[in-house]
């Protein structure tokens, strides 16, 4: 165990002095370039911007392949100004002045005509009526040059990841010059993903070589991508004509392609492994999430709660009200609205408690009709003040969007939030069981509630407030599932059925259980869905937990000792 | 003679026969015999919507025999009632032969649109009225049987079982839903013509179907009597009440409970091929959770461990539900909700415990 432990903290320390020499590498680069701008350098920008003058003025007359030669003209000067000019003039907000001036502007559009703006000195010239100026016609050919350009542009950029995104683009319209621009780029750049990029990018042009040499590097630097584009191109390689031998004549490519094509699928089958691993995972953590109260409340209690969906709904809708209140604070309005879930299902569910449950101890059938009772009051109440159609709470910016891995592995970034959201209900909530004076009666009472009320445990009053944690716990997942689906009336119903079997698969009267069968189903479900689709898969589920409990009937991991009689 | 024994100290059992009887010959008459233009005249709507209450109420039967009686709450009963109506379904499907939209004589439309070649096989047969009658016993009763025999062999007893019978009419629920199981998906089977050669819409058959679906009832009420007052029914009313002291006697409690569960399969069974030709229409939704759980009501309501409380029970609900939905749709969710709050907390004996004095403990 120490010796392990020696090794980690080895481990540590290489990491950190990596990270300082990392972060001194940037430093210093931030420190020599103010010293490179020497005079000289500072006169030569002086003349290039003067020629980009010069260029940008040419785009007013001439054809459009002169105009092609110009932008490549001025992409290679490598002024600041480019990128703002070719932006504008792809998205054609490129005017000249119809005075002698003739000078190029960017332009808005405003009511009365354009809003001006100098390119060259970026200077604001005001509005002007519509007839002063003209605009710079394009057409397509030149767009798809002026974005070719950016992309060029967007190469020399820090950030990494608007480099791939460039060389993706590039990509997309590959002819002399961008192959030849790839190729002076490639050796310069450091970043392992965009240079993958650029070889694959550059692949497919060397596949179609002369040299055998060249062709097998570019059928080896193609193996590594995931993209379905180069998988494709590659495939085409082993195209056989109409008597089954093949097109290729090289054996050696056959082979190299036939081993890429297999190293690709085999990756790529690994990855989709991956994405079903998530959703598999993202589904348990809502099944968890629904199921954690109900497995308080049914285990320790041994109460069955029907209603338990229609706090889940409460709580959604409870999100929905905050987001009413708050409509100018979309990216903190959940902050708000976990705790207020909480307060609302929990005082729901100690009202719940109070008035019909506790009457009905140690009649759990009776519990149960009673319960379904309420959920059908609740569903109706909802219907009555929301309507019964659906209302969708929207998603905070830093929650939407994805997480993109590669071509085939994307994580949305609701689902792996909620992933991490459940897990820490998942830990606070032990820690309120294991941890708090609370916790510590409501386990006494699970255990034995006649001890417990000889030892001095107010057992009503921990009942009401373990149902109202359970309650509480419910209005939580409300909000969670708020942001995966629409909230309606029938919100609750359709997570019912699916908590009682994590409940039940798992064992009563344990968060361990609840969490690794709400984990395991999920899972189940989801590597299920591709053999048998959504619905069979769910079937299949489902009567695998109805042989299961004939099987074990007290869950995965049954209570123990005078507890489980009852 | 028979039923006179049967019925020996049972008063409210006599009752309850005598206004079944009463019942029989009333509605035929003010519906057939009766002009359209008198005010005594009963629509056979109103005919139809009688016998769909009285098939409830054998539904409701079956369900006291397994709750009242045996103590397993089952939440999964819509299953069995569904799957005798899928049944009885099937036949009336084959009967429509080339007069569907499509003119198939084999095929039922449903099939033709989704461009299947031939019947599948557990078609075969549902075109022979006594082979759909077999079928009507036989599917839920072996449902029954092998759901059962799994159960109680391993002991899943009181919530466990409410649930596991709860999933098992939920995946029953899904998997109608689907095309590929051939029962007509989410629209089921409906579009009937007509049984056993007469047409399903004129006024007499309407009224023979309703006939039958009474004497049904009173045969079921017989039956369930025959059964509760024999020593096997002893058995299980002491089982329910203490299962571990039954089984220390000597009884194997597990089959005792499996031959209830079955025989109250079977008539759920029975309920559904009797509603199906009245309402015309069978589909998945019958599967649902919901109408399993509603059905529990019922007998509540009524009275569980009295038979005729569930038939009452049945019978009230339902009449509150037509009528509530039509009068007042909001309000009936609020007051199906109170019932059944209502009912669990303040008539643990249902509304025919209201009647007769508390002598003895359910």
């Amino acid at each position: 165990m120490k010796k392990k432990r020696s090794v980690w903290s080895s481990y540590l320390v290489k990491l950190f002095s990596l990270i300082i020499f990392i972060s001194s590498l940037t430093f210093a680069d931030n420190q020599i370039s103010p010293e490179v701008k020497t005079r000289s350098e500072a006169a030569a920008h002086e003349k290039a911007a003067s020629v980009f003058e010069n260029l940008l003025n040419q785009f007013k007359e001439g054809d459009f392949s002169q105009k092609i030669a110009v932008i490549k003209q001025i992409t290679r000067l490598n002024d600041k100004r480019t990128r703002l000019v070719f932006e504008r003039l792809v998205h054609d907000r490129l005017f000249y002045a119809k005075d002698a001036t003739q000078r190029i502007y960017s332009a808005e559009t405003t009511p009365g005509g354009y809003r001006l703006t100098d390119v060259i000195s970026g200077q604001n010239i005001g509005e002007v009526s519509q007839g002063s100026v003209a605009k710079i016609k394009i057409n397509n050919r030149l767009r798809k040059t002026l974005r070719t350009s950016l992309a060029q542009l967007d190469m020399s950029v820090k950030d990494p990841d608007i480099r791939l995104k460039a060389v993706k683009s590039i990509g997309n319209v590959l002819n002399e010059d961008t192959v030849k621009f790839l190729r002076t780029i490639l050796p310069t750049e450091t970043d392992y993903d965009v240079r993958t990029a650029i070889k694959a990018s550059l692949a497919m042009v060397d596949l179609h070589a002369d040299d055998l040499n060249v062709r097998l590097e570019a059928i080896k630097s193609l193996s590594v991508t995931l993209d379905p584009e180069f998988n494709t191109e590659l495939k085409e390689l082993l195209e056989k004509d109409s008597a089954g031998n093949y097109l290729e004549q090289d054996p050696q490519i056959i082979e190299a392609a036939t081993n890429a094509i297999k190293k690709i699928e085999s990756r790529v089958s690994f990855y989709e492994h991956l994405q079903t691993l998530f959703f598999g995972l993202s589904l348990g953590s809502v099944l968890v999430l629904a199921a954690i109260g109900l497995a308080i409340t049914f285990g320790v209690m041994g109460v069955i709660n029907m209603a338990h969906g229609e706090l889940i709904m409460l709580g959604a809708y409870t999100t929905y009200v905050v987001q009413l209140l708050m409509p100018n604070h979309i990216d903190i309005f959940l902050f708000i609205a976990i705790p207020a879930a909480f307060a609302v299902s929990g005082l729901f569910g100690i009202l719940i408690e109070r008035g019909v449950i506790r009457f009905l101890y140690g009649r759990p059938l009776e519990t149960l009709l009673a319960t379904f009772g309420i959920s059908l009051l609740l569903q109706q109440l909802v219907r009555t003040v929301f309507s019964p159609l659906n209302r969708s709470v929207t998603t905070p910016s830093w929650m939407s969007g994805s997480l993109e891995i590669n071509s085939v592995l994307t994580l949305t970034l609701n689902r792996l939030y909620i992933i991490g959201f459940t897990l820490l209900v998942f830990l606070m909530l032990l820690a309120v069981l294991k941890k708090t004076r609370l916790g510590l009666e409501v386990r006494a009472v699970a255990q034995n509630r006649s001890m417990a009320k000889a030892m001095g445990i107010k057992t009503e009053w921990v009942d009401a407030m373990t149902f109202g944690l359970g309650s509480g716990i419910a209005g939580v997942a409300g909000v969670a599932l708020s942001q995966l689906t629409n909230v309606g009336p029938n919100l609750g119903q359709a997570y019912i059925i699916d908590s009682f079997m994590v409940v039940v698969f798992g064992g009563v009267g344990n968060l361990w259980g609840a969490m690794i069968s709400g984990l395991s189903l999920g899972l189940a479900n989801k590597f299920l869905e591709p053999y048998a689709g959504a619905v069979l898969a769910k079937i299949l589920v489902l009567l695998f937990i109805i042989l299961f409990i004939q099987k074990r009937p007290r869950g995965l991991f049954p209570q123990k000792g005078r507890a489980a009689e009852g | 003679m028979f039923i006179t024994k049967i019925l020996q100290d049972d008063l409210s059992g006599k009752i309850f026969l005598a206004v079944l009887a009463a019942v029989i010959m009333l509605v035929p008459l003010f519906n057939l015999l009766v002009p359209a233009s008198s005010l005594f005249h009963l629509p056979t709507y109103t005919v139809t919507l009688f016998g769909k209450y009285l098939s409830y109420a054998l539904l409701a039967l079956a369900v006291d025999m397994v709750w009242g009686y045996c103590g397993i709450l089952t939440l999964g009963h819509g299953a069995f009632f569904a799957l005798g109506g899928y049944a009885m379904g099937m036949y009336l499907m084959r009967q429509i032969g080339d007069r569907g939209v499509y003119g198939n004589p084999v095929l039922p439309d449903f099939m033709l649109f989704l461009d299947w070649q031939e019947l599948p096989w557990y078609w075969h047969g549902f075109d022979q009225f006594w082979f759909a009658i077999i079928m009507v016993v036989l599917a839920p009763g072996l449902l029954a049987y092998v759901f059962g025999w799994l159960a109680f062999r391993s002991r899943v007893t009181g919530v466990y079982l409410s649930i596991i019978t709860q999933a098992m009419t939920y995946a029953l629920l899904l998997a109608f839903f689907r095309n590929e199981m051939g029962f007509g998906g989410n629209n089921g089977l409906t579009d009937f013509k007509d049984i056993l050669g007469f047409n399903l819409q004129s006024d007499n058959v309407r009224v023979i179907i309703f006939m039958m679906t009474a004497f049904a009832l009173a045969g079921g009420y017989l039956a369930c009597r025959v059964v509760v007052s024999s020593k096997l029914g002893r058995v299980v009313i002491a089982l329910r009440d203490t299962e571990s002291r039954t089984r220390f006697i000597g009884y194997k409690v597990e089959l005792f409970k499996l031959w209830i569960f079955v025989f109250s399969a079977v008539m759920a069974g029975i309920a559904g091929a009797l509603y199906v030709p009245q309402v015309g229409i069978i589909n998945p939704g019958e599967f649902s959770p919901l109408n399993s759980i509603e059905l529990v009501i019922w007998v509540a309501v009524g009275g569980r461990c009295t038979l005729y409380g569930a038939v009452v029970g049945a019978v009230l609900v339902n009449f509150g539900k037509s009528f509530f939905t039509a009068a007042l749709p909001e309000v009936w969710l609020f007051a199906l909700g109170a019932l059944f709050i209502l009912v669990t907390l303040f008539l643990p004996y249902g509304l025919v415990g209201l009647l007769r004095p508390k002598r003895r403990s359910v």
